[in-house]
C-alpha cells in the first residue's frame, strides 16, 4: 500500500510537470545570483564600487555643437554626466527620425520606381537597390563622411546655396537660426487651435457627405485655416520671431575667416554624413519590402478599379496602397528598429551620439562599465520598444478588417 | 554596432570571469605567452608591418616581459585596441598587459581597478596646425576646430587648456586615429591634438606633411606606461621590473651585444645582479635567475629599442634620456 502511494506521486503527471518547473526556476535563480555575485566580487577585488554617483559630477571635456548641446545648453565644467547623457540620447534621437523619415520616403519612391513599365527608371531602382543593400553599412558611412569632405569648400570658403540665407562648406550646412521672442506662443496657439478646428470639420463633412452626397472642399479650408489664423495671429502680435542668418568674415587673421560662431544653425557634416548613410541604406530595404507589399495585392484589384473607371494614380492611392500597406508594415518595423540601432555606428565618424560620448568619452573618463553600459541599453530598448508599439497600433489601424 | 557588441562582450567579461584570474603568471605560464594589448597602428610605440610583425617601444616591453617570463621574447600575442576599449580589455581579463602609450593618471590609477607599473615614455600633448593658418602660437587658436580621438586624456587636455586661456573651440571626436588623420587632411579641422609622439608618428600619414607644423606648446604632462589589473602584486612587479631592468641595462651600458661576454668576464657586482650572476632576484620575482639576461639578449636595453624605434620619428631623446644624460628616467636600482 505504502509502496503504491509513492509510486503514483512520482508518476502523478501534475506533481511532476511542478517538480521540473520548480527545479527549472531554481536552477534560473542560481544562475542569476551566480552571474551577480561574480561580477560583484570581481569587481570588489579590482578595487571598483558599483553605483550611479558618478551621474552628478562635472564632465570635463567639450562636446562638437549639435541639436543636445544647444537643447541642454552644455558647458563644459557645469554640465554633468547626466547631461552628456541626455545630449547622446538627443543626439541619436535625431538621426534616426531623420534617419527614419528620410528612409521611408525614398524607399516607397524606389519601391515604387522598381515596378515601373518605363525600363530606364525600372533599371535605376534596381540598381539602388543592389549597390546600396549590399554593401556594409559602416564603409558606406566612411564614404559618405570623406567623400562629403573631400567634395567640399574649404572652411574660410563656401558655396551659397540660396545667397546670403544657406551655405555650405567642410564645416557644416549654414541655415538661419529662428530667434524666438516673447508673445511666439501665441502664433504657437493658434497654430494648434486651427488644427483642431479642422479636424472637427473633417468628420463633420464626412457625416454630411455620407447622409446627402454632398462634397466639401476641406482640404483647402483647412490650409486657409492653418496658415492664415496662424500668419494672422503672428502679425497681430507684432511678429515676434526674427531669424539670426549665418555671418560669413573673408577678411581678418586667416583662422577667424569662415562661419562665425554665433550666428545662425549649423548642421556638422557627421551628422549629415549619418543621416545620408542611414537612409540610403535603409531605403534599399524599405524599397524591397514596399514592392513586395504591392506585389502581393491581387491583380485582379487593379483591374476592377480600371473597370469602374479609375486612373492609375487613383488606383495606386486609393485601391493599391492601402491594402499593400498591410504586408508592408511588419517588416517596415524591422526596418525602424535596425535603422536606430545601426545609428551606433556614428560613433566611427565623430558624431557625438550615445555611444560615442556616454559610452566612449565619458566612460574612459569614470570607468563605470557595467552602469553606462546598462544605461545605453536601456535607451536603445526603450526607443526600439516604443518604435514597435506605435507600427503595431497602426498595423492593427490598417490590417484587414475580418467580417 | 560592432563596439557596442565588444563593450557588451567586455561587460559579460567581468561577470563570468572567476575570482581565480587573481594569479596571472600561472594563468600566462599556462597558456604559453602573453596577451598584450596595443595600439590599432600608432608608429615607433605599437604598429604591424605588412608580414603581421608588431614593433615599437611598448611592443618591445611586452616582448621583455616574455623574455623574463619564458625566455622567448616571441611568446607574445597582441590584441590591437582603440583607445576606448582598453581599459575594459586589461579589467576583464581579456589581455595580460596593456602596453598602449596610456597616461598614467589618478583617476585611472584609482577608480579603474588599475595599476600603473612604471613609466616607459615621457610624453606631452601638443597640437599640430597647417602651416598655412599663419600661426605660431597655441594661444592664438581662438574658435578653432580641433580633431581629436575619444577615450583619451587629450580631450580633457584641451578642454582645459582652452579654457585656461578663456577661449572657445569646437571638438571634433573620432573613434580611431586613422579617421582623425583622414579629417584633418580633408580640412576639417584647423588643429590635430595628440601626445607629441603621437602627433610626430601620424604626420607621415599625410597628403603633405611638411605643410603642417607642430606648435611650441606643450599642454600637458603625459607619462605613458604598461598597466596591469590590480590586485596581482606579483605580475605587477614582473612588468615593472621587466622595464627597469631594460632602463638600467641602458645606465650600465649593457646592450644585447654585449650583454653575453657578461656571463664569462668579471663584472661590476650592479651587472653581475642584473645579469642573475649573483643573488635570487629571479626566483624572487617568481621567475628564473637569468630573467633579465634574456631581456637585455632578446629585446635589448631601452636606449636600443628607443634608436630602433622612436629615433626614426625624428623625436630626439630630451626628457626621455637617463637621468645621468640630462633626462628625467630614473629606474630604482636592483638590488
Amino acid at each position: 500500500m505504502q509502496q503504491s502511494s509513492l509510486k503514483s506521486i512520482i508518476y502523478d503527471a501534475r506533481l511532476r510537470g511542478y517538480f521540473y518547473q520548480v527545479f527549472i526556476l531554481g536552477c534560473l535563480a542560481f544562475g542569476l545570483w551566480w552571474l551577480i555575485d561574480n561580477t560583484v566580487t570581481n569587481l570588489a577585488d579590482r578595487g571598483k564600487t558599483v553605483g550611479f554617483g558618478f551621474l552628478t559630477e562635472n564632465a570635463g571635456f567639450q562636446i562638437s555643437s549639435t541639436l543636445g548641446t544647444w537643447l541642454f545648453d552644455y558647458k563644459v565644467g557645469q554640465s554633468s554626466y547626466l547631461d552628456v547623457y541626455f545630449i547622446g540620447i538627443a543626439n541619436t534621437f535625431l538621426v534616426a527620425v531623420l534617419g527614419i523619415a528620410g528612409a521611408t520616403v525614398l524607399g516607397f519612391t524606389v519601391g515604387i520606381m522598381r515596378l515601373s513599365k518605363n525600363f530606364i527608371i525600372r533599371s535605376f531602382a534596381t540598381v539602388y537597390i543592389e549597390l546600396l543593400r549590399n554593401i556594409p553599412l559602416l564603409l558606406q558611412l566612411f564614404f559618405w563622411y570623406f567623400a562629403v569632405l573631400r567634395a567640399l569648400p574649404s572652411k574660410r570658403d563656401k558655396i551659397e546655396i540660396i545667397p546670403d540665407v544657406v551655405a555650405m562648406n567642410i564645416t557644416g550646412l549654414y541655415l538661419p537660426a529662428p530667434v524666438i521672442e516673447p508673445g511666439f506662443i501665441y502664433s504657437v496657439i493658434a497654430f494648434v487651435f486651427a488644427i483642431i478646428i479642422t479636424l472637427v470639420m473633417k468628420s463633420w463633412a464626412q457625416k454630411r457627405q455620407f447622409e446627402t452626397g454632398q462634397r466639401f472642399p476641406v482640404l483647402w479650408t483647412a490650409l486657409g485655416l492653418i496658415i492664415g489664423l496662424t500668419m494672422l495671429t503672428f502679425w497681430i502680435t507684432g511678429s515676434p520671431m526674427n531669424w539670426s542668418y549665418p555671418e560669413f568674415k573673408m577678411t581678418g587673421a586667416i583662422l577667424r575667416r569662415g562661419f562665425q560662431s554665433g550666428s545662425g544653425m549649423v548642421l556638422v557634416p557627421e551628422m549629415l554624413a549619418v543621416w545620408l548613410a542611414l537612409t540610403l541604406y535603409t531605403a534599399a530595404f524599405i524599397a524591397e519590402i514596399v514592392r513586395a507589399g504591392i506585389l502581393a495585392v491581387a491583380k485582379g484589384q487593379t483591374e476592377a478599379a480600371y473597370s469602374i473607371g479609375m486612373r492609375p494614380g487613383m488606383t495606386l492611392r486609393l485601391i493599391i496602397i492601402p491594402q499593400a500597406l498591410r504586408v508592408i508594415i511588419p517588416p517596415l518595423t524591422s526596418q525602424y528598429l535596425n535603422l536606430t540601432k545601426n545609428s551606433s555606428l556614428a560613433v566611427a565618424i565623430a558624431y557625438p551620439e550615445l555611444v560615442s560620448i556616454f559610452a566612449g568619452t565619458a566612460l574612459n573618463q569614470v570607468g563605470k562599465e557595467i552602469e553606462m553600459i546598462f544605461m545605453m541599453m536601456m535607451v536603445y530598448l526603450t526607443f526600439s520598444v516604443a518604435t514597435a508599439a506605435f507600427m503595431n497600433w497602426f498595423n492593427a489601424r490598417v490590417k484587414l478588417v475580418e467580417r | 554596432m560592432k563596439k557596442l557588441t565588444a563593450a557588451m562582450v567586455a561587460v559579460a567579461g567581468v561577470a563570468f570571469a572567476t575570482s581565480a584570474s587573481a594569479a596571472t603568471l600561472d594563468d600566462v605560464k599556462a597558456k604559453g605567452h602573453i596577451q598584450c594589448g596595443v595600439s590599432q597602428g600608432l608608429p615607433g610605440f605599437s604598429n604591424a608591418d605588412d608580414a603581421g610583425k608588431w614593433t615599437g617601444l611598448d611592443v618591445d616591453l611586452c616582448r621583455a616581459v616574455a623574455a623574463a617570463v619564458f625566455g622567448d621574447a616571441n611568446a607574445v600575442k597582441f590584441t590591437p585596441l582603440s583607445a576606448k576599449q582598453r581599459f575594459t580589455a586589461i579589467a576583464s581579463g581579456e589581455v595580460d598587459i596593456l602596453s598602449r602609450n596610456t597616461t598614467w593618471t589618478m583617476t585611472r590609477d584609482t577608480q579603474l581597478g588599475l595599476n600603473f607599473a612604471g613609466v616607459n615614455y615621457y610624453d606631452g600633448q601638443g597640437m599640430m596646425v597647417p602651416t598655412s593658418l599663419g600661426v605660431t602660437s597655441a594661444t592664438e587658436l581662438d574658435g578653432a576646430n580641433i580633431c581629436t580621438n575619444t577615450g583619451t586624456t587629450t580631450e580633457l587636455n584641451i578642454t582645459d587648456f582652452f579654457r585656461a586661456n578663456g577661449m572657445s573651440f569646437n571638438l571634433v571626436a573620432f573613434e580611431k586615429a586613422d579617421e582623425v588623420v583622414a579629417a584633418y587632411d580633408a580640412g576639417r579641422c584647423d588643429v590635430y591634438t595628440t601626445d607629441r609622439s603621437g602627433l610626430a608618428a601620424q604626420r607621415g600619414k599625410l597628403t603633405a606633411p611638411d605643410a603642417h607644423m607642430v606648435l611650441s606648446e606643450i599642454i600637458s604632462k603625459e607619462p605613458l606606461g604598461p598597466v596591469v589589473r590590480q590586485g596581482d602584486d606579483q605580475w605587477f612587479n614582473i612588468v615593472r621590473w621587466s622595464l627597469n631592468a631594460m632602463i638600467n641595462a641602458e645606465e650600465m651600458g649593457i646592450t644585447s651585444e654585449n650583454v653575453n661576454a657578461t656571463q664569462y668576464n668579471d663584472v661590476t657586482p650592479n651587472v653581475a645582479r642584473l645579469v642573475g650572476k649573483e643573488g635570487n632576484f629571479g626566483e624572487e620575482l617568481g621567475l628564473s635567475n637569468d630573467w633579465a639576461y634574456n631581456i637585455i639578449s632578446q629585446v635589448g636595453n631601452y636606449a636600443e629599442s628607443y634608436e630602433a624605434n622612436v629615433t626614426p620619428l625624428g623625436l630626439a631623446r630630451g626628457v626621455n634620456a637617463l637621468w645621468s644624460d640630462g633626462g628625467i628616467l630614473y629606474a630604482a636600482p636592483i638590488r
